[in-house]
C-alpha cells in the first residue's frame, strides 16, 4: 500500500498535497488560531463538506467503479451519525443529570441516574424507558464500533439478498431507494427508539468538554474530517489501483464476461457495497457532530439521489471527481439556499434562489449528463492531455466502438 | 476413450420454440472439434448450456473424471472447473489495457480478498508477455483494448482464454471479421491450443474448418445431423440439403 499506489496514481499525491494545504490554510485563518477570516460556523461548514466528499468517494467506488448505482448510501451515512449521536447525547445528558442530582440531599442510586437520563432524552416522545438499542450507548468504544458495523451489516444483508437474485441496473437503484425510504419512515416513528422526528440533538457539545469553546471543537472535527478523507481516499485508490480495480471495472462494463472468467461477481459486488457502506458510516459519524443534529429527514431518499448527482457532476470513475463534485455542489448549494445569492429581478418576476436552486441543480445535472459525461473532473484531462481521439471517420473494425487506425496509433 | 465433457439428451425451449432438441455430444481430452450448422441451429445455445448461462429443460451435462454434473453450478464455478469461452462478438474490457485484460484472465485465485492483495509476480508478467507474443499483441500491451482492431480484439479474447488455462475451450466464431491472413494465424493458435486441451470451435467458414483438419459435428434444429470428418459430412445428403446447398 506504499510506493506502488503513488507511483501508479500520481493524482493521489496531488490530492493529498492540496488537502493538506487546504487544511493548514483553514486552520491558520480560523478563530482557533486567533484569526477572524474564517468563522467557526464556516469551519463547521467546511468540515461537513469534507465528510460529504468522503461519502462521495464511497459512492464513486460503488457506482463509478463497480457500476452499482446505489441510491441508498445516505442511509449508511445517517446510520453512522445516529450511532455516534447516541453516545454523545447519552453522555452529555448524564453529565447534566449527575450535576443536578448532586445537589439533592440523598446521593442518587445508579438506577435513579439512568432513569433521569431516560426522562431527559425520551421525554419528547412521551417515554422514559431506554429502548434495547441504547444498551451500549454509554460505551464510546462500542458505539464507535457500531459506526462501521451497523451500516456494514445492513449493507451486507441487503446486498446479499439483492445481488444473489441478480437484481441489477435500475431495479437495484429502486430497491436501494426503497431501503432508505423504509429506514427513514421507521425512524420517524416515536417508538423507533431514536426519538422519532426529533432525532438526536446537541451533538456539537462533547461530553465533559463544556469548558472548551466551539472554535476549538470545530477545528478538531475539521482536522478529523480531513484525516478521514485522506485515509478514505488513499484506501479507495489502493482498492481500485490493482487487479481488484480491474475486476470491478470489468463488472461495471460487462458483468457476465467477468463471470465466465471465473470470478464470483456477486461476492465482489457485496464486498464493494458493504465496504463503501462502512466508509459512508464513518463519514456520517464525523458529519453530524458538526451539524449538531440528526433526524430521519437526513436519510430521505432524495439525499442519496443528491449524492449520485454530486458524483456525476464531479465526474465518476475518478476519485478526485467525486471529491470535487461533492465539495463544489454542496458549497454552492449552501450559498444559494443560505440566502446569500442575490435575487435576480427580471422585471415581471424575481428569481429567488432559495426556491430556484433545485431547478438550477437539476438543469446542471441534465447538462452534465448530456454534454460533459466526464463531469468537472474531465477538465483535468484537458490539462494532462488525456483526450480521446476525435472520431470523424470510419471505425477500425465492425464494432461501433472501435477507433480509426490513425487515432489508435497515437 | 473416456470423454472430458459429455452432453446427453439435452433439450431447451424458449417460449415453446425448441432451440436444442435431445442433443448429445461428447469430446475427449486434447481433442479439436468443429461445430457447423445453419444460423439458428442452436450452436451458441449449446455453449450457453455447457457454460451455465442457460439451464436446459432436461438432459445431463457431465464433466471430467469424476463425472460432475455441471447443471446447477454457477457460470463462475463452471469457469473455475476449467471451461473457458469465447463469445461470438468479441468481448474484451475495452476500458482497460491489454495487459490488464490478460492479467485478469490469468489462472490465479479468484476470491475478492486474494485479488485485493494480489500483486503480479515476475512469472505472471512473463506469462502475459508470452501470451501477448502468441497473439501478436506485444507492442499493444499498454494500450487500451478498446483501441484495438476487430481482429486484434478477437485474438486478445483468445489470449485471455489461454491465460485461464482451461481444460476445455469453447470458441464461438473466432474468425468472424478477420482478414485471410488473420484467419490463418487464428487457425494455428487453435490447433496449437488443442494439443494440450479440448477445443470446440463454432465456425461458418468452410475453408477455416478444413484447415483445422478435425472431426466435425453438424447441428441442425438443435440436434446432431451428422458427425465425422469434413469430407464425410459434406458428402452427406441431409447436410447438403439443409446447410451447404442453400
Ligand atoms: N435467450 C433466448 N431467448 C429466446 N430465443 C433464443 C434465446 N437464445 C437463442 N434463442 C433462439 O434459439 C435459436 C438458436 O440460437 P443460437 O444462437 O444458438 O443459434 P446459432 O446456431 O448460434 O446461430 P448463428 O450461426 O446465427 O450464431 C435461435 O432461433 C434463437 O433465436
Ligand atoms: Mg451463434
Amino acid at each position: 500500500m506504499s510506493q506502488g499506489i503513488f507511483a501508479k496514481n500520481p493524482s493521489v499525491l496531488v490530492f493529498l498535497a492540496i488537502l493538506g494545504l487546504f487544511t493548514l490554510g483553514v486552520t491558520l485563518m480560523s478563530e482557533w488560531a486567533g484569526s477572524e477570516i474564517v468563522s467557526t460556523s464556516f469551519v463547521k461548514t467546511l468540515g461537513k463538506t469534507l465528510c460529504l466528499a468522503l461519502v462521495a468517494v464511497a459512492m464513486d467506488l460503488v457506482w463509478g467503479y463497480a457500476g452499482i448505482l446505489s441510491l441508498g448510501h445516505f442511509a449508511f451515512f445517517g446510520l453512522g451519525g445516529y450511532m455516534i449521536g447516541m453516545w454523545l447525547m447519552y453522555e452529555r445528558t448524564r453529565g447534566i443529570v449527575a450535576a443536578s442530582l448532586a445537589e439533592a440531599p440523598i446521593p442518587p442510586t445508579e438506577a435513579e441516574v439512568v432513569s433521569a437520563i431516560g426522562n431527559q432524552i425520551f421525554g419528547v416522545v412521551g417515554s422514559s424507558e431506554f429502548p434495547a438499542i441504547w444498551t451500549f450507548a454509554d460505551s464510546l468504544a462500542l458505539q464507535l464500533l457500531f459506526v462501521v458495523l451497523v451500516p456494514g451489516l445492513l449493507a451486507f444483508v441487503f446486498g446479499w439478498l439483492a445481488f444473489r437474485s441478480r437484481v441489477t441496473g435500475v431495479y437495484l437503484s429502486i430497491l436501494t431507494q426503497a431501503m432508505t425510504l423504509a429506514l427513514a419512515l421507521y425512524l420517524f416513528q416515536n417508538d423507533s427508539g431514536l426519538r422519532g422526528n426529533n432525532g438526536l440533538s446537541g451533538l456539537q457539545n462533547l461530553p465533559g468538554l463544556d469548558h472548551v469553546p466551539q472554535s476549538s471543537i470545530s477545528i478538531w472535527f475539521f482536522w478529523a474530517s480531513a484525516g478521514a478523507l485522506a485515509i478514505g481516499y488513499v484506501f479507495s485508490a489502493w482498492i481500485v489501483s490493482g487487479k481488484f480495480g480491474s475486476v470491478i471495472r470489468g463488472i461495471r462494463d460487462n458483468e457476465s464476461r467477468v463471470r465466465f472468467l471465473g470470478y464470483p461477481v456477486e461476492t465482489y459486488k457485496l464486498f464493494v457495497f458493504t465496504v463503501t457502506a462502512m466508509i459512508a458510516g464513518i463519514a456520517g459519524a464525523l458529519y453530524y457532530p458538526q451539524a449538531g443534529i440528526i433526524n430521519p429527514a437526513e436519510i430521505a431518499p432524495i439525499a442519496s439521489i443528491y449524492l449520485a448527482v454530486w458524483v456525476a457532476i464531479g465526474g465518476r470513475g475518478r476519485l478526485y471527481g467525486a471529491v470535487i463534485g461533492a465539495a463544489f455542489v454542496s458549497l454552492v448549494s449552501s450559498w444559494f439556499t443560505g440566502g446569500q445569492a442575490p435575487d435576480v429581478n427580471l422585471g415581471f418576476y424575481t428569481i429567488k434562489w432559495v426556491d430556484w436552486w433545485l431547478v438550477l441543480l437539476g438543469l446542471s445535472f441534465v447538462a452534465v449528463t448530456l454534454l460533459a459525461p466526464k463531469g468537472i473532473g474531465g477538465l483535468v484531462d484537458l490539462w494532462t492531455g488525456r483526450l480521446p481521439p476525435d472520431r470523424h471517420g470510419a471505425d477500425l473494425g465492425p464494432d461501433s466502438g472501435s477507433l480509426r487506425e490513425a487515432e489508435a496509433e497515437q | 476413450m473416456k470423454s472430458l465433457l459429455e452432453v446427453s439428451g439435452v433439450s431447451v425451449s424458449f417460449d415453446g420454440f425448441k432451440a436444442i432438441n435431445n442433443l448429445s455430444f461428447a469430446i475427449g481430452d486434447a481433442e479439436l472439434r468443429a461445430i457447423i450448422g445453419p444460423n439458428g441451429a442452436g450452436k451458441t445455445t449449446f455453449m450457453d448450456i455447457v457454460t451455465g448461462k442457460t439451464r436446459p429443460d432436461e438432459g445431463r451435462v457431465l464433466w471430467g473424471e469424476a463425472n460432475t454434473s455441471l447443471l446447477g453450478l454457477s457460470e463462475a464455478r463452471i469457469a473455475r472447473e476449467g471451461i473457458g469461452r469465447k463469445f461470438q462478438k468479441p468481448t474484451v474490457f475495452e476500458d482497460q489495457t491489454v495487459q490488464e485484460n490478460l492479467l485478469m484472465a490469468l489462472s490465479n485465485a479468484r476470491g475478492p480478498l486474494q485479488v485485493l492483495f494480489y500483486r503480479p509476480t515476475p512469472e505472471d508478467l512473463d506469462r502475459v508477455h508470452e501470451l501477448a507474443g502468441e497473439i501478436g499483441l506485444v507492442d499493444a500491451l499498454g494500450r487500451k483494448s478498446g483501441e484495438l482492431s476487430h481482429g486484434q480484439k478477437q485474438w486478445l479474447e483468445i489470449g485471455m482464454l489461454l491465460a485461464q488455462e482451461p481444460r476445455l475451450l469453447l470458441v464461438d466464431e473466432p474468425a468472424a471479421g478477420m482478414t485471410p491472413a488473420e484467419r490463418e494465424h487464428t487457425t494455428a493458435l487453435l490447433v496449437e491450443a488443442a494439443k494440450s486441451r479440448a477445443v470446440v470451435v463454432i465456425e461458418h467458414d468452410m475453408d477455416f474448418v478444413r484447415r483445422l483438419g478435425c472431426k466435425v459435428t453438424v447441428l441442425h434444429e438443435g440436434a446432431v445431423l451428422a458427425e465425422g470428418s469434413l469430407d464425410h459430412v459434406t458428402a452427406n445428403r441431409k447436410v447438403i440439403d439443409v446447410y451447404l446447398g442453400r
